[in-house]
């Protein structure tokens, strides 16, 4: 020892009788292969490994069969060479006995090596300070290197540290835990012993993993000679003022790895804690050994020393034993007698558990083997009732009170054993040892501890459960809400498409929609464009009505008997047709100007003063088109009397009939048109006289539109008497029924005329209304 | 008079002071939805059952809260009946064995995978979408996140699923509560006892000669 480090203590603690003498007589001896090794997968901590070969595979000594599966998880390799016989689950020496998957390898006694070589020499580098740490750290992941005191944490984790730039980690000590302090359990002292160069060399290797700057190795001083072996091994490696082998006090339980902590470094770990916390990675002192082997000589973590002893063997000692092999088979190398209760505990007095049967293999964490005579250590007498002396609070060293997680773990108030810290408890056993009433207290405290790790679960689960449905209901909701939305806009389609279907059907006069919007487009322009349309149409008007004035007189002339006219009339009724097809054009271009205009004016104004209303089934323009509709009817029923007429068919006098009805249908529309447009000027009367500018263009378009309903009229009168003397003509059936049919459709055409002229007047009626409403808002 | 005054207006002025303190807090700290109901449904161990006749557990949260019988339950069982009891601070009673027994231990649903003709009836019977599949595949369930609420045994029209009692394996083990409960009096001590060590044969005979009575106790005592 070459540092003077102050040693400190632990509070508690117990001194049980060590019985490490009889295993310590005979060096580590070598086990002989079993008929079978048993390798259970998840030997560790953490992820059970993935098996990388399959059945009936050969292996050799070494070589890997299961991959680590995840971060907290470690390698497994075959501890011999032989056959992969089963993967199949098996019994775990586990204190639950219940099976687990494990490998099962058939050793052909040939212990052949597979190939494996130092760290240094696979990298080609001098000295271990070359290699990247991370390095190091994967090749003792992959070694299978997991934590050998007994909780068996894989070593790789607590190695993997975080550098800054310059590589220096929050570790500053190391500490090699080879104080062992339960009774019985020699392994680590034979090794240390034995092999004391190994576990220093380990401890290079963690020392510079860990960038820490000291290492001590706690070793308690019931074991004079590992002592003595470190120290001589210090001397030789030129270590002695980096390691130091620290001597402490033998109590029970100071090979904890809180209690260790706290007797070298006087620092306590945090309830909930880690050592890495302080600045301390604590590793056992059989791990450092694995290291060393696994870095500098590339042989994974195969075999440990394991002691088997108790009064029940007749050679108690140690064994370097393959990981798998049968606890049965060790025992009968000890010379294990079968007493009347037979009972093999896996681990040391105070913190193992008995096993179910001794067919259950060595694994990782497996330091002894005892097999107690019932004199040595009888079984538990019937617990009495805590008579609240205190002994187990005065033994912890965890100075938690035993005595209220007692009450608190039978009760099952499980709330209040976690207030009173029950995972600080290291379930060393100490209380249950000094209980005068020999109450199983740690078994309450293991019961406990599991009933909160599941209930935590199963909260966990419902949590889960709970989000999962949640998240199901919310589902369901939107989709039938999208469902919802989908049907709508179907039905909207369908009504959309019937009402399309209705409009085209019914409405071929209307002005197509399409060029409505069109107009609309160029919203701006409208009103020159508008003029210009006007221009047009009167211009056109003219004309019609001089062709229409010539017609009549041609017409006459041709009624008088002037045959030599009938040219010049049809020449005047083609171009009458021609002039005025180009005059429904701009009729309906118009319309449309206008309508794009009114829609103008109505957003301003908010209502559109006199302008017709479309949903309104008396408005003008309802009235107008059904009147225009019935006309058009009635258009090519005379059409079709004509045709029956010149054929000779049978038809006629029903035809004619219909005729009738439809004329007084076109007067009944007509009439309730006129009605209606009656009714519009006048409401259209008092803001065209509050407009003084459009007042006279409105008065000339209402003269003008009166003047042209009494045109119609007349039309129509001349139309009815036309038909008339067709019919006349066609009962007597005389042979001027051809021409009475043109003449007839002559005037109809005519009749359409005015009532085309009328129609376009009174939307301009209709549109200076709302361009005067629209002068005065604005 | 004067002060007479001056006390009621000071008074007056108190109360619009604290009620307008009182109005303010009401409107900013508003709780929103209700607490009970998240704290009723927190108890609940959301398996979505549906056994209380609610559609989930929420819903059962709800009607709780609104004055439902707490003893509906039956996956939840007694242990469910007390926390709720404890939190709303009624009586516990026993469970209403109108909904169903308390099941023995947790369950998860298992398909036999070669019967499945992939129908999807299960799928869409259960509340937390742990099974997967498509029509007309295999289904399987995700064993995890499996309730064991018996949902979809039903809509199976081959009936392929089995409900499994989940067997513990060596990470959800834990210790079992000593088995020797501490007795009130030596003579509560039965006789010889087959589990008990050879020791105990040596006990006094005096032991043995208890009446019946105790022994009995006795014998409950140690099943519960």
């Amino acid at each position: 020892m070459t540092h003077l480090i102050q040693l400190h203590s632990f509070d508690g603690g117990i001194h049980p009788a060590e019985n490490k003498q009889q295993s310590t007589r005979k060096p580590v001896q070598i086990a002989p292969l079993p008929a079978e090794l048993v390798l259970p997968l998840g030997q560790h901590i953490g992820a059970p490994a993935d098996p990388c070969v399959s059945v009936g595979e050969r292996v050799l000594k070494g070589q890997k069969i299961a991959e680590p599966h995840g971060f907290v998880s470690v390698a497994l390799h075959a501890p011999t060479s032989g056959e992969i016989i089963a993967i199949e689950k098996r019994a775990i020496p586990h204190a639950s006995g219940l099976q687990d998957l494990c490998m099962v390898i058939r050793p052909d006694g040939e212990e052949r090596w597979i190939e494996h070589q130092s760290l240094l020499t696979e990298l080609t580098v001098d000295d271990l300070t070359d290699i990247e740490p991370a390095k190091v750290v994967e090749r003792i992941r992959d070694c299978g290197i997991a934590g050998m005191g007994g909780a068996g944490f894989p070593t790789s984790v607590k190695l993997t540290v975080k550098r800054d730039e310059q590589g220096s980690t929050p570790i500053d000590t190391l500490i090699l835990n080879g104080a062992e302090c339960e009774p019985y359990i020699t392994a680590d002292d034979m090794l240390m012993r034995e092999r004391a160069d190994e576990v220093l060399r380990g401890a290079q290797v963690l020392l510079y993993l860990l960038n820490a700057e000291r290492c001590m190795i706690g070793i308690e001083d019931n074991k004079p000679e590992a002592i003595a072996a470190l120290n001589e091994a210090a001397k030789s490696l030129n270590e002695e003022h980096h390691i130091d082998v620290v001597t402490i006090p033998t109590k029970y339980p100071s090979g904890g790895e809180k209690q260790l902590i706290q007797i070298l470094t006087g620092k306590e770990v945090p309830s909930g804690g880690i050592p890495a916390q302080l600045g301390i990675v604590c590793q056992n002192v059989g791990t450092a050994a694995a290291i060393y082997r696994a870095v500098y000589h590339g042989e994974p973590l195969i075999s440990r020393i394991a002691t088997i002893t108790g009064d029940a063997t007749r050679e108690p000692g140690n064994w370097e034993v393959l990981l798998g092999t049968p606890v049965s088979h060790l025992l009968q190398l000890a010379g294990y007698q079968p007493q009347q209760q037979p009972r093999v505990i896996m681990g040391g007095p105070m913190m193992g558990f008995a096993l179910p049967h001794t067919e259950l293999p060595v694994v990782k964490t497996t330091n002894c083997l005892l097999a107690p005579s019932e004199q040595e250590m009888p079984v538990n007498q019937m617990a009495m009732a805590c008579i609240r002396c205190g002994m187990c609070t005065e033994a912890c060293p965890a100075q938690l009170l035993p005595q209220q997680l007692y009450w608190f773990s039978r009760a099952e108030e499980y709330d209040k054993a976690e207030q009173h810290h029950l995972f600080d408890c290291i379930e060393c056993g100490a209380c249950s040892y000094v209980c005068p009433s020999q109450i199983p207290l740690v078994q309450y405290y293991r019961h406990a501890k599991g009933a909160i790790r599941e209930e935590k679960a199963a909260q966990a689960k419902s949590e889960r459960a709970k989000e999962r449905f949640e998240r199901r209901q919310a589902r369901h909701e939107r989709e039938l809400e999208e469902k919802e939305a989908k049907r709508k806009a179907r039905a909207e389609a369908a009504a959309q498409s019937a009402a399309a279907k209705k409009a085209a059907g019914s409405d071929d006069a209307a002005p197509a929609a399409g060029n409505a919007s069109a107009v609309s487009a160029d919203a701006p322009t409208t009103s020159p464009q508008l003029e210009k349309l006007q221009k047009q149409l009167t211009a056109t008007q003219t004309a019609i009505a001089k062709t229409k004035e010539k017609l009549a007189e041609a017409q006459q002339a041709v009624a008088a008997g002037d045959e030599a006219m009938q040219t010049k009339v049809d020449a005047f009724t083609a171009a009458l047709e021609k002039s005025q097809t180009k005059m429904k054009d701009i009729a309906r271009d118009m319309a449309a100007e206008k309508k794009a205009l009114k829609a103008q004016a109505a957003a301003p104004a908010g209502n559109a003063e006199g302008g017709p209303d479309k949903g309104d089934p008396n408005s003008p323009d309802r009235l107008k088109r059904k009147w225009e509709t019935a006309q058009a009817r009635l258009d090519t029923a005379l059409k079709r009397l004509a045709e029956a007429k010149a054929e000779g068919l049978d038809t006629v006098e029903t035809l004619q009939s219909g005729i009738d009805k439809q004329q007084a249908r076109v007067d009944e529309a007509k009439a309730a048109y006129e009605a209606a447009l009656q009714a519009e000027q006048d409401g259209s009367s008092a803001p065209d006289a509050a407009a003084t500018e459009q007042a006279p263009a409105a008065a000339d378009s209402a003269a003008e539109a009166d003047s042209l309903k009494k045109k119609v009229l007349a039309q129509q009168d001349r139309l009815a008497k036309a038909t008339e003397r067709l019919n006349m003509a066609q009962q007597q059936g005389l042979d001027t029924v051809e021409a009475l049919a043109k003449g007839v459709d002559k005037q109809q055409q005519k009749l359409d005329e005015l009532q085309q002229q009328l129609a376009s007047l009174t939307e301009t009626a209709a549109a200076s209304t709302a361009k005067t409403t629209e002068d005065g808002t604005v | 008079m004067t002060t007479v005054i001056i006390a009621v207006s000071v008074l007056a002025i108190l109360a619009l002071i604290f009620g307008a303190v009182l109005g303010f807090a009401a409107v900013r700290f508003k709780v929103e939805g209700n607490p009970i109901v998240d704290q009723i449904n927190d108890l609940l161990p959301q398996t979505q059952c549906g056994q209380c006749g609610h559609p989930g557990c929420k819903p059962y949260a709800e009607a709780i809260a609104a004055g439902d019988k707490i003893n509906k339950c039956p996956p939840g069982g007694e242990s469910t009946i007390q926390a709720l009891a404890d939190l709303l601070g009624v009586e516990a009673e026993p469970l209403d064995a109108e909904h169903g027994a308390e099941a023995a231990g947790p369950k998860v649903a298992v398909i036999r995978e070669d019967e499945c003709i992939g129908c999807t009836k299960c799928i869409q019977a259960c509340p937390v979408d742990a099974i997967i599949g498509a029509a007309k595949q295999m289904h399987t369930v995700i064993a995890d996140e499996c309730t064991g609420c018996d949902l979809c045994v039903e809509p199976c029209p081959v009936d392929c699923i089995d409900m499994v009692a989940i067997q513990p394996n060596t990470s959800s083990w834990y210790w079992q509560t000593p088995k020797s409960a501490v007795e009130l009096i030596a003579t509560d001590r039965q006789p010889a006892n087959s589990d008990r060590s050879s020791s105990q044969d040596d006990d006094d005979p005096g032991d043995n000669s208890t009446d019946d009575d105790s022994n009995d106790n006795s014998g409950k005592g140690q099943a519960a």
